[in-house]
């Protein structure tokens, strides 16, 4: 076909959604331009955001379970005085695993997770922006995850706790490879967090279904904005510090080493910098549990939603002004700590209100008692008092007794298991359904919520006692006669009992998985959008893309939800809208399913591991990592029948 | 609620169980008495706060058997009149209580602050893994004495201590006395010690350092003046040369072979700095920064094979003969 005949001929007509498009004819089609390719290759080159944050979620699990084992072993070398069931040097590596995974390969993956399977369908999109950074940012993870416990199990894990200050880090002092394995760790995983956040935050400001203003948002995903901006302000800061930890390891610099005029001091302030943002990244994503599920069981929204939302975006910005209260022992002027003593405070104003919020709608409307509105009961109840301790170690004088003692033990399992885990746990019960297609046993859920909430109040709450009574944290043995034997034992007891329910909970996840209830499409009778797609959802999500007229399209739609048309069904394509009021903007192709992505984060992998023993690693294997990126952004040859994406 | 109640009897019990030799309730200093002071106040604002919330909570589930305003009824948007009062009024009470906790707070820091206008006595007081090494810093420097893993305090007077580190960062903390301060390597920081209370306190060392931080621990003893000044004198004085001939045996070994390579004992050629300073080793009442309370036995264990007693500290095991081992605890065991 020469160029005039190509000018001649009548534009093809690309099949597109529509009235006279819709029904089996348009899914069957949908199906197919949205399905993955077949086989093994095709699993690993899926883009699907459902597939992506699945895996997130399973992984993040599987690492909260081995995190537990290695506190379930520490507890029983802690259960009496002058115990030797852990040796010293096995016990640093216990306490070191145990930190790092909770933190970096279970708390904020889960969120990340969770999030990106669930911001898509409850904004009324196909897939995320950007879905195959979102692929490769799950790869990233696993491998991290991979390096520091096939490490752990070569016995070459780290050992220094999992802020690794220098120079107990650096290279005196923390001798072999097991510190560099942590920090490369760490760059994994915020190489991981920083491209899903990146991915996140472009679905949330530019996919939204039109209608969805920025006010009528769902809370769960103004938390996910708040904590993917938060991660890509914060994640630098860590990147800096663990790459200049790596510099003075591998290269002969001096950044925290002293006597060449390094600053030991400098890790510090970069790795909480990021440190303490990091505490609210894995907090205010529960929070918009809370908020999703008090509005379902309570069959209304949630008062005051405006306030809700300050609260999240108040934190996310005070969350920047607190890191100095981990460093009120360094000597800092004392005139800067009341700077952060009252910022610290002050912090708890915002989630003060959203507890009130929370309450009031609880108040206002007719809860029903299922087992997510359970956990969200024992997270309040749970959560405050980790809260209210924090506010007194805000405190520098009462900070500088219990700074580094088992009472912030206590505090920080309060607000991580009672704050962050408990709704996450309502959130898996929650949105099961949704992500398997069955409902989870409402009886065994029950009996492992009453187990985890009293099991913990036994585990954690006694290690108030511990602390004041002179206990730090991260002694592999105490001795007999301080007041440390009771609360130890009791301590040991509750974890126990928290493994046991944990255990009960998964396997009433799997069992529940082939042998569960059928859920219809909104089985708790949810008002936001995700509730709309089938359980589990389609690989397009939606058969037509959702209109949005109000903060809970479900409960005001009436009988037939409004749906916008037009977007091509043989080519993967997702409606962009406007950032604030979500208009229709643009029709945007998404990316198809790739290998690339995978052989990306193996050959980004590669580099980082055996940079750990050559600095000319990150020189060799920059080589294969730019073809794989290569290959991963070719452009596709332009379509004969191309038209302006912009309709 | 009746789990809580038992939970605040059991807390209470086993407060009262503890001994007290470490412990923040101590408040046996002029810092921990303030900490004691700010902690009941912030104890008392905080479960009047954890009580509304736990009680506005349950009152919420309590109401729900009425009927709410909620989708089934078509009036989930709605807000009672009753939400935006309680809502200013749930405002104002936080942000009243946090001012007041946060001013408490800055009030008894600035009196902290102020105890430490006029120390009478300097100290230094430098970290090792994982030991300390205390020195007494006197205006006149030949009444400088060295010690490790014990400090004396004098009752009433106030202490300055020098904190410094040799190697990674460690955490200097006596919580019946004060609060903790980290000690650095390159930096210099200090602590103020007020003792008010004559007795037997333990501090330990409070920022993970390494493979034996939970066995870093640091006996203090707070004595009246004229029993500090006592003791003072009796540490200044060099070691008695040894009396029997297995002493003799001992001090010879100590004095010629490894030992001396890295303790020091005045008065004799064992000058070495990197390791606790053992002129005075059978006067304190522990060995290896508190691992093991001071007694023959145990420095025979101690003496014999220090890496079984406290794994991974930096003396090593030097494989003694029979004879060896008997004559070094005989010598050691006169250090008084």
């Amino acid at each position: 076909m020469n160029a005039a005949e190509k000018a001649k001929a009548p534009p093809i007509k690309v099949p597109r959604d529509g009235p006279r498009l819709t029904g089996d004819a348009l899914k069957a089609k949908l199906a197919k331009t949205w399905g993955n390719p077949p086989g093994f290759v095709g699993w690993l080159s899926s883009v699907d955001h459902k597939d992506i944050g699945r895996r997130y979620i399973v992984t993040a699990l599987t690492f909260l379970a081995l995190g537990g084992v290695l506190a379930l072993v520490m507890r029983l070398q802690l259960s009496k005085p002058d115990n030797d069931l852990v040796g010293a040097a096995r016990f640093s590596e216990l306490f070191t695993m145990h930190g790092t995974t909770m933190m970096f390969l279970f708390a904020v993956p889960v969120m990340q997770g969770l999030q990106i399977y669930l911001t898509p369908l409850m904004i009324g999109t196909r897939n995320t922006a950007f879905p195959r950074l979102n692929a490769f940012s799950y790869w990233t993870y696993l491998a991290g995850g991979c390096l520091l416990w096939v490490a752990f199990v070569l016995n070459i894990g780290p050992d220094i706790g999992w802020f690794a200050y220098p120079p107990l880090s650096g290279p005196q002092y923390g001798v072999g490879k097991r510190t560099d394995i942590w920090a490369q760790m760490v760059t994994f995983t915020e190489v991981a967090a920083l491209a899903a956040a990146v991915s996140l935050t472009a679905t949330i400001l530019k996919q939204r279904a039109p209608g969805m203003t920025l006010a009528r948002m769902p809370l769960f995903v103004w938390a996910t904005l708040v904590t993917s901006l938060m991660i890509i302000f914060s994640m630098p800061s860590v990147a800096l510090a663990s790459g200049l930890l790596l510099s003075d390891r591998l290269v002969g610099t001096h950044f925290y080493n002293p006597a060449e005029r390094g600053d030991a001091l400098l890790w510090q302030h970069l790795f909480w910098f990021f440190g303490h943002p990091e505490v609210y990244i894995i907090f205010l994503p529960a929070t918009g549990f809370v908020s999703e599920i008090v509005a379902t069981f309570s069959r209304r929204t949630i008062v005051h939603y405006p306030i809700v939302v300050l609260a999240l975006v108040g934190t996310g910005i005070l969350a920047f002004g607190l890191w100095v209260h981990h460093m009120f022992a360094t000597g800092l002027p004392r005139i800067g700590y009341s700077f952060y003593t009252a910022a610290s405070i002050a912090v708890s104003v915002p989630t003060g209100l959203q507890i009130f919020c929370w309450i009031a709608t609880l108040w206002e409307g007719r809860p029903r008692l299922d087992v997510p509105l359970l956990y969200v009961i024992g997270f309040i109840i749970t959560f405050v008092i980790g809260g209210l301790t924090g506010v007194m170690i805000a405190a520098v004088p009462l900070d500088l007794q219990l700074h580094d003692t088992y009472f912030i033990v206590a505090h920080f399992h309060y607000v991580l298991i009672g704050g962050a885990v408990f709704p996450l746990l309502g959130a898996i019960t929650y949105w099961y359904p949704k992500f398997t297609g069955t409902m989870m046993s409402d009886r065994f859920g029950k009996i492992s919520f009453w187990m985890i909430f009293l099991g913990f109040q036994l585990a954690f709450f006694p290690m108030h006692i511990a602390g004041i009574n002179g206990m730090p944290r991260r002694v592999y043995t105490y001795p007999a006669g301080m007041g440390l034997e009771l609360p130890n034992l009791l301590s040991s007891i509750g974890s126990m009992i928290v493994a046991a329910a944990v255990l009960l909970f998964v396997v009433n996840m799997v069992k529940s998985y082939s042998f569960g209830r059928k859920a219809e499409a909104n089985p708790w009778g949810g008002s936001s959008l995700e509730w709309d797609t089938a359980c589990p959802p389609e690989r397009y999500n939606f058969a037509h893309i959702p209109v949005v007229e109000s903060r809970t399209p479900l409960w005001d739609a009436g009988e037939k939800m409004p749906v916008a048309h037009g977007l091509r069904v043989e080519d993967r394509e997702v409606l962009l809208t406007t950032v604030m009021s979500a208009e229709p903007d643009v029709r945007e192709p998404s990316a198809e399913p790739s290998i690339w992505p995978f052989v990306s984060a193996v050959a980004v992998s590669i580099m980082f591991i055996c940079s750990i023993f050559s600095p000319w690693a990150v020189l060799i294997g920059a080589v294969p990592a730019t073809v794989a990126l290569i290959a991963w952004f070719w452009p596709k040859s332009p379509e004969p029948d191309a038209e302006p994406t912009i309709s | 609620m009746n789990r809580r109640i038992a939970a605040v009897a059991i807390a209470g019990a086993l407060l009262a169980s503890c001994n007290g030799v470490q412990n923040v309730m101590g408040g046996d200093g002029a810092e921990s008495a303030n900490f004691i002071r700010l902690f009941t106040l912030f104890m008392v604002l905080c479960t009047i706060m954890y009580l509304i919330v736990v009680a506005a909570l349950l009152a919420a589930l309590w109401r729900r058997r009425r009927s709410g305003l909620t989708v089934d009824d078509r009036r989930h948007h709605q807000i009672s009149p009753i939400v935006r009062p309680a809502l200013i009024a749930w405002t104002a009470l936080v942000v009243t209580g946090l001012t007041v906790l946060t001013v408490a707070s800055f009030f008894i820091d600035r009196s902290n602050a102020a105890t430490a206008s006029k120390p009478a006595i300097h100290m230094t007081v430098t970290a090792n893994q994982w030991w300390w090494d205390v020195e007494y810093n006197l205006p006149d420097v030949s009444k400088t004495l060295r010690t490790a893993n014990e400090i004396h305090l004098p009752v009433n007077v106030p202490v300055h201590v020098t904190l410094k580190s040799n190697d990674v960062i460690h955490s200097f903390w006596i919580p019946n006395l004060a609060g903790k301060q980290d000690l650095i390597p390159g930096r210099l920081t200090d602590v103020l010690l007020l003792a008010r209370k004559t007795g037997l306190y333990r501090g330990q060392c409070a920022e993970f350092c390494g493979v034996q931080h939970a066995q870093m621990a640091l006996d203090v003893t707070v004595e009246s003046k004229r029993d500090f000044e006592r003791w003072y004198s009796a540490q200044l004085a060099t070691a008695k040369p040894p009396a029997t001939p297995l002493q003799r045996a001992g001090y010879r070994y100590f004095t010629t072979r490894e030992c001396a390579a890295c303790h020091n004992i005045s008065g004799t050629p064992a000058s070495g700095q990197v390791a606790p300073d053992l002129t005075h080793l059978a006067s304190r009442r522990s060995i290896a920064a508190g691992a093991l309370p001071m007694n023959k036995g145990n420095l025979y264990g101690w003496v014999a094979d220090p890496q079984s007693q406290k794994p991974g500290n930096h003396m090593p095991t030097v494989g003694l003969e029979p004879n060896e081992l008997h004559g070094l605890i005989a010598y050691l065991e006169t250090l008084k």
